[in-house]
């Protein structure tokens, strides 16, 4: 021990450092199986890719498929609202990020990079703030006034790009890892 | 108070048994001889209510267990059908359960305000004060894991909100809080593997609940019981034991408790239910208004007042870590407020501000007051009853015990409760 008749440090100083410093790390190791037990099981992730075909959906339609357990937005958007959302200034958005796992983290949430093809907005049907699923919005039945989609549960409205534009969510819908396989053919996940 | 021993064991066996494990003198010296105040009111009775409805949960939650299933596919159907229709007295135990939680918040949230009113959080009792706010915690997680396990619409989209409440994180560092849920879940969504460790967590934590609650005691049996005086006592003649006095007493509010307790039971046991919770869970549909049990909807109210996803969750876990600081917010020398005249009005308008909140938690998210042909929005009577809510504890109480003229005490508790030897 350090003390005043012997100031320098000692065999046994060392001696409960190392030890001290060795179960620590053990401690650590021997947890890591009983926190990582807890992540997703192999079975889990093994079921996380699906391919749908959308050449049935209509023009103005929104399909609900069943990703990884949640609902995934398909929507076929008209003209117009395609031009609705090519028309909002990115700078005025509430989150100005893509959200789009097939793009970098960092590209601005335009339009252009919320979708691979113009008509097919694909989107992770949850809602950004404590996972609701959003309803969506119709000519016939519309939900918030931007034209996309309405979060019930706490009051969050996405526009016609599923970006969230006002209430409490604080990202845009995120657009999944999807591919075309073919004209009318995607692969998610 | 080991020191004041009053134990003499009666017989050769006791006395062989006290040398080795001096169990009965410690099951005499806490309840049995216990000094305790002699002013102890109606309000003071919650802490043995509590301690029933703990074992009411632990005894009718290990039998439920034996006939439930936590399985996403079989987990509704093995209570609805199994436990509520086939299971010999399934029912009554299921019925037991669930509306026991309800009353054990509604003991609990008594047994708080009672310590806030007569000032039972303050030296030299903050520990134990503390130590029923942990609690409280683990009450709130274990009735949040006990609720999802039914898996109806209003378990499943609960347990979605509460959990992607950490989602907020990534608003601090990217993904950290989405990894956080994905650990929570074990899946990408609240799933199968969800279920299977909530009824795990659900099953160990009243073990828990009763390890502090053998804590919470200790810390109350080494001042002794505060009194709705809130003055020390000063002697012998300021006490009663325990037993018979607050046994009897305890046991005959217990006994009015079981009866509004059983009432709900049996005559309307879904009183505190949701409708929705009698459909299955659905993980493609939301149900259009998701509320919590009753006893969360104050700090329900309070999340959904804030428009920011992380600064509302930070004020709602602020609002129950504010409790924490209960003993060094409060700069008043006096305890009870039966001599706090501002302090007394204070605590029933924030009893009320509770209430109130309580009620806007209850309420949709857009809805709204009409008064006097104008419009309300509820959000905004939530939003000024959660700033109260945290000025009670962080302006108004320090600034109070500073300002109050406080009314004169009484000299001692024989005193008042006898009066002068008249």
């Amino acid at each position: 021990m350090v003390n005043a008749t012997n100031p320098e440090p000692t065999r046994r100083d060392f001696l409960y450092i190392a030890t001290g410093a060795a179960v620590t790390v053990g401690a650590a190791f021997a947890a890591w199986p009983f926190i990582d037990q807890m992540n997703p099981s192999s079975a889990v992730l093994a079921m996380a890719s699906i391919e749908v075909d959308l050449a049935a959906i209509q023009p103005g339609q929104q399909v609900i498929f069943k990703w990884r357990g949640h609902p995934l937005f398909v929507r076929r958007r008209t003209a117009k609202e395609i031009a609705a959302a090519r028309a909002v200034p990115v700078s005025s958005l509430v989150d100005g990020l893509a959200r789009n796992a097939n793009l970098k983290d960092s590209a601005p949430a335009s339009d252009e990079n919320r979708v691979i093809k113009p008509e097919w907005l694909v989107l992770v049907g949850v809602c950004t703030h404590l996972g609701c699923i959003p309803t969506v919005s119709t000519p016939q039945s519309p939900q918030g006034s931007f034209g996309g989609w309405l979060c019930h549960c706490h009051g969050s409205e996405y526009d016609t790009a599923g970006r969230i534009r006002k209430g409490p969510a604080p990202q845009n819908l995120f657009v999944p890892p999807y591919a075309f396989t073919g004209p009318t053919k995607i692969k998610i996940g | 108070m080991a020191e004041h021993s009053s134990y003499v064991p009666g017989s050769g066996l006791t006395r062989w048994l006290d040398q080795r494990l001096p169990i009965i003198r410690l099951v005499n010296d806490s309840f049995v001889s216990f000094p305790t105040p002699r002013n102890l009111n109606f309000w003071y009775t919650f802490g043995g209510v509590l301690t029933f409805m703990l074992a009411i949960q632990i005894v009718t939650g290990i039998v439920l267990a034996m006939h439930y299933v936590p399985n996403s596919e079989m987990a509704f159907l093995s209570v609805e059908q199994r436990i509520m229709r086939e299971v010999n007295y399934g029912w009554l135990i299921r019925y037991l359960h669930s509306n026991g939680a309800s009353m054990f918040f509604l003991a609990v949230y008594i047994h708080m305000f009672r310590g806030l009113y007569y000032g039972s959080y303050k030296s030299p009792r903050e520990v134990l004060w503390i130590l029923g706010v942990f609690i409280y915690l683990l009450m709130v997680m274990t009735a949040f894991f006990g609720y999802v396990l039914p898996w109806g619409q209003m378990s499943f989209w609960g347990a979605t909100v509460i959990t992607s409440l950490f989602s907020a994180l990534d608003q601090l560092v990217p993904h950290l809080g989405t990894s956080i849920t994905t650990w929570l879940w074990g899946g990408f969504a609240v799933d199968d593997a969800t279920l299977n460790r909530f009824f795990s967590l659900h099953y160990l934590m009243p073990f828990v609940i009763a390890g502090v609650v053998g804590l919470h005691i200790w810390a109350l049996h080494v001042p002794g019981n505060n009194n709705p005086l809130g003055i020390d006592v000063k002697g012998p003649q300021d006490m009663v034991p325990f037993h018979p006095y607050y046994t009897v007493k305890d046991g005959f509010f217990l006994v009015l408790f079981i009866i509004v307790f059983l009432s709900f039971v049996f005559y309307a046991p879904n009183f505190f239910g949701n409708p929705d919770n009698y459909i299955q869970a659905n993980p493609m549909v939301t149900p259009t208004d998701i509320v919590p049990e009753w006893y969360l909807l104050p700090f329900y109210a309070m999340l959904r007042s804030v428009p920011q996803k992380l600064l509302g969750v930070l004020v709602m876990g602020g609002a129950l870590v504010s409790l924490l600081f209960l003993p060094w917010l409060d700069s008043s020398k006096v305890r009870s407020c039966r001599f706090r005249p501002l302090m007394k009005q204070l605590f029933w308008i924030f009893a009320a501000d509770c209430v109130l909140l309580g009620f806007c938690g209850s309420q949709t998210a857009d809805a709204s007051w009409t008064i006097a042909g104008a419009q309300l929005p509820l959000v905004w009577i939530a939003r000024l009853g959660t700033l109260f809510y945290f000025a009670f504890f962080w302006v108004l109480m320090p600034w109070i015990g500073k300002i109050e003229v406080t009314r004169p005490l009484p000299e001692s508790i024989a005193q008042s409760v006898l009066g002068d030897g008249e």
